[in-house]
């Protein structure tokens, strides 16, 4: 072991509070709560993620080994992270060895300061950036504006998001919240010189993109991206894209800043066969992207001759400290759990507050950034935004037990937020529930809740300590008669016995009052 | 200097502590997917064009003897004048090809690239099954700037070069090499998850298909 293995092993640190975007300023369901009344989200949310499901299962349905590729896929990354120290030690070795500069960065604060620093040494005072998911984590677009440094997104997606002002809401696809009537407004508006006959045929809009961006292709000296997998065995770096936007930014400027997270590494070259079969079919539902990327340090003739890989942490050692939690940095981000989700089709990206949203970012922001960081943290409730239907674990392509962690992560939560009127509640409820006699007097009780049901026969808030549970459903008004108190009536008694009578135990309903059946 | 390398020890030492902290048993990787694939020469090209013009690429099968004239009439197809082609590339090919031809050089800037209507390269290896050309920077397929920036690109494959899978293409590459993967013309999904070419790469790809080479 290391020489820093000193005694008792610590706790890593999450994702410094505050930093970034990996926390939103309200919980999941208050957030839900707004969004869902947006009908225009509503609806492009679910053409784009119906579309995005068939092309899925259509293309992974394509390849017979598709199951042992999941397997394979799994058993890498888990290898992955119990050799981490060793393979990021290659890794730099390799990079280096072939004219590239490693970085390490703590956290989000390191990481911004390090690419500023370096993008300030070039001289230039602007960035091209690939879309990258680990410097949106960072809020580095924000932290270069402070410094001076203007950086263009130039995925199409990104794009649209930066000009309107607004934020990414899926990961593969920022900004699946808008529709192709609501990019050509963006445009219109956002784009200097665009010509405003722009009509909004989506190949039209691509153009308008093109145009736009070919120019800071050609003139900016100094790229950002992330990197989708970093190979250990031979340093080299792979960026998985379509637009050619990728290659643009890791081709022609002088300088390429790669910022990629600590568990994006893999073990061995061959590796990718896996990973290029599993990404494009399981994230936009194609055989192969357009265009993917690979690059080993510096090439002399082609390409940046200057490149720098900033290897980052941010919360992902204290994700690795949790024996069930770890296996959320496995992700290789391609989203096929987002357009699964019942919960983020209805929802929306914004609703998660971070940078990660759906299934995934549930499991993985609360692990990054933690969930107790503040009074009534906004990522303690990201474990609940989902209805544990288990979509997301058939889905993924390294067969992440989303559920599992969900389940894992409210009880850790419920754990740590220590003796609320909740747990008091249910406390209570077991003291009640195991006397009969009591049970049958507190159901009667709760008949009176009809007091304060609305007129559609549901309550949308209970008092404490139950507001709780009402914050993000309704509960339905106690009906007059609990089951019991039916079943002890003379009209109980009858259905029974003409029940057993029948001998069919399917007695018709009583024709008069409510429908006992509703008091399950 | 000193920062650096106490972020570096701080990191590592991190995740000794955390794989300290939550142990997991080795994990052994069974590779049970498909690798090794061959099939007929025949079936190879049904599959790759197959994939290709799924994807929107147009596909030239010619012979050894053919391929400059098949060259030449896909570049008067598209009305280009001025291609660039890498340094390496069999002029040959271009024998029947009447407008001009740029030899590529890493002095030219990039955006001198621009001004070409097509570039015309060789590549390294397909892969049938997703209909994926890899281009790896050799000479006769030139810097990765110069198959990006015009807005056509004519790439010839020859059979031999072409594999059944990922696992058999990649295995056929030198790592370290720059590398590119490319399948179909650019394109992008970006408005409401619908397909669309044509972005910032080429918005043109022709395949020309050598099936005797």
């Amino acid at each position: 072991m290391s020489s820093t293995f000193l005694g008792m092993p610590a706790a890593p640190p999450r994702a410094p509070y505050g930093e970034g975007n990996l926390r939103g300023d309200k919980k999941f369901p208050k957030a839900a709560h707004t969004e869902l009344r947006n009908e225009q989200l509503r609806e492009n949310l679910h053409r784009a993620t119906h579309t995005i499901r068939a092309k899925r299962l259509a293309m992974t349905g394509e390849l017979p080994d598709w199951e042992q590729l999941r397997a394979a896929g799994s058993a890498i990354k888990t290898d992955t992270m119990n050799r981490l120290p060793e393979l990021l030690e290659q890794l730099e070795e390799k990079v280096t060895a072939a004219g590239g500069t490693v970085h390490w960065a703590r956290d989000a604060v390191e990481a911004n300061a390090i690419v500023t620093r370096l993008v300030e040494a070039t001289g230039s005072s602007e960035v091209i950036k690939v879309k990258s998911m680990a410097t949106q984590e960072i809020g580095l677009n924000e932290h270069l504006e402070e410094r001076g440094i203007q950086a263009h997104e130039t995925d199409l997606a990104e794009l649209i998001v930066q000009l309107a002002h607004d934020k990414p809401s899926h990961i593969l696809v920022p900004a699946i919240h808008r529709n192709r009537d609501e990019i050509r407004q963006i445009f219109l508006k956002g784009i200097p010189g665009v010509d405003p006959g722009l009509d909004s045929v989506p190949a039209h809009l691509a153009a308008a993109a093109r145009a736009y961006l070919r120019e800071k292709f050609m003139t900016t000296k100094v790229a950002v991206s992330g990197a989708n997998f970093g190979i250990a065995e031979t340093g080299t770096l792979s960026v998985v894209e379509s637009e050619g936007n990728g290659r643009m930014c890791l081709t022609l400027p002088d300088t390429l800043i790669t910022v990629m997270g600590i568990e994006k590494v893999l073990p061995r070259y061959s590796d990718l066969e896996v990973f290029f079969q599993l990404l494009p079919r399981s994230s936009t539902g194609e055989r192969m992207n357009p265009y993917t990327s690979l690059w080993t340090g510096v090439t002399p003739g082609d390409g940046p001759q200057d490149f720098h890989l900033v290897l980052l942490d941010n919360g992902r050692t204290a994700a690795l400290a949790d024996s069930v939690g770890r296996e959320a940095l496995n992700c290789i981000r391609c989203s096929a759990c987002l357009n699964v989700c019942p919960v983020y089709e209805r929802a929306g990206g914004h609703a998660y507050g971070s940078t990660y949203p759906g299934p995934i970012g549930a499991v993985l922001t609360p692990q990054l950034a933690g969930m107790h960081e503040a009074k009534n943290d906004p990522n303690s409730s990201l474990p609940y935004a989902s209805t544990l239907c288990g979509a997301c674990f058939d889905a993924c392509p390294v067969k992440i037990d989303i559920p599992s962690l969900l389940v894992e992560l409210r009880h850790q939560h419920t754990e740590q937020s220590g003796t609320t009127a909740e747990k008091l509640a249910m406390k209570a409820a077991g003291a009640v529930m195991s006397r009969p006699k009591l049970y049958t007097n507190a159901q009667k009780a709760a008949g009176l809740g009809r007091v304060i049901a609305g007129r559609d026969r549901k309550i949308s808030h209970l008092p404490p300590p139950f507001d709780g549970w009402s914050e993000s459903r309704d509960t339905p008004a106690p009906p007059k008669q609990t089951f019991r108190s039916w079943l002890a009536s003379a009209e109980g008694a009858a259905t029974l016995r003409k029940a057993a009578a029948e001998g069919t135990g399917a007695p018709s309903h009583p024709s008069t009052g409510e429908n006992p059946e509703e008091q399950r | 200097m000193t920062d650096k390398t106490g972020a570096r020890e701080t990191v590592l030492g991190r995740i000794r502590d955390a794989l300290a902290l939550a142990p997991k048993p080795d994990e052994q990787v069974e590779r049970a997917y498909r690798t090794g694939r061959t099939l007929p020469a025949e079936e190879r090209l049904d599959l790759l064009v197959d994939r290709l013009v799924d994807y929107k690429a147009v596909v030239h099968p010619c012979t050894a003897a053919t391929t400059a004239s098949t060259i030449a009439r896909v570049l008067a197809a598209r009305g280009a004048r001025t291609v660039g082609v890498p340094a390496g590339l069999d002029r040959s090919w271009l024998a029947g090809f009447d407008g001009t031809v740029r030899e590529d050089s890493p002095d030219v800037p990039a955006p001198r690239l621009n001004d070409l209507d097509g570039v015309v390269t060789a590549s390294a290896v397909t892969c049938a099954e997703t209909g994926t050309l890899f281009l790896d920077g050799s000479p006769d397929q030139g810097r990765r700037a110069l198959s990006l920036v015009p807005d056509l690109h004519v790439c010839v494959v020859d059979l031999s070069t072409v594999e059944v899978g990922v696992p058999e293409a990649l295995a056929r590459l030198v790592p370290e090499r720059p590398t590119t993967l490319i399948s179909g013309p650019s394109a992008t999904s970006d408005i409401e998850l619908e397909r669309v070419e044509g972005v910032h790469g080429p918005r043109t790809l022709d395949v020309v298909i050598r099936t005797d080479v």
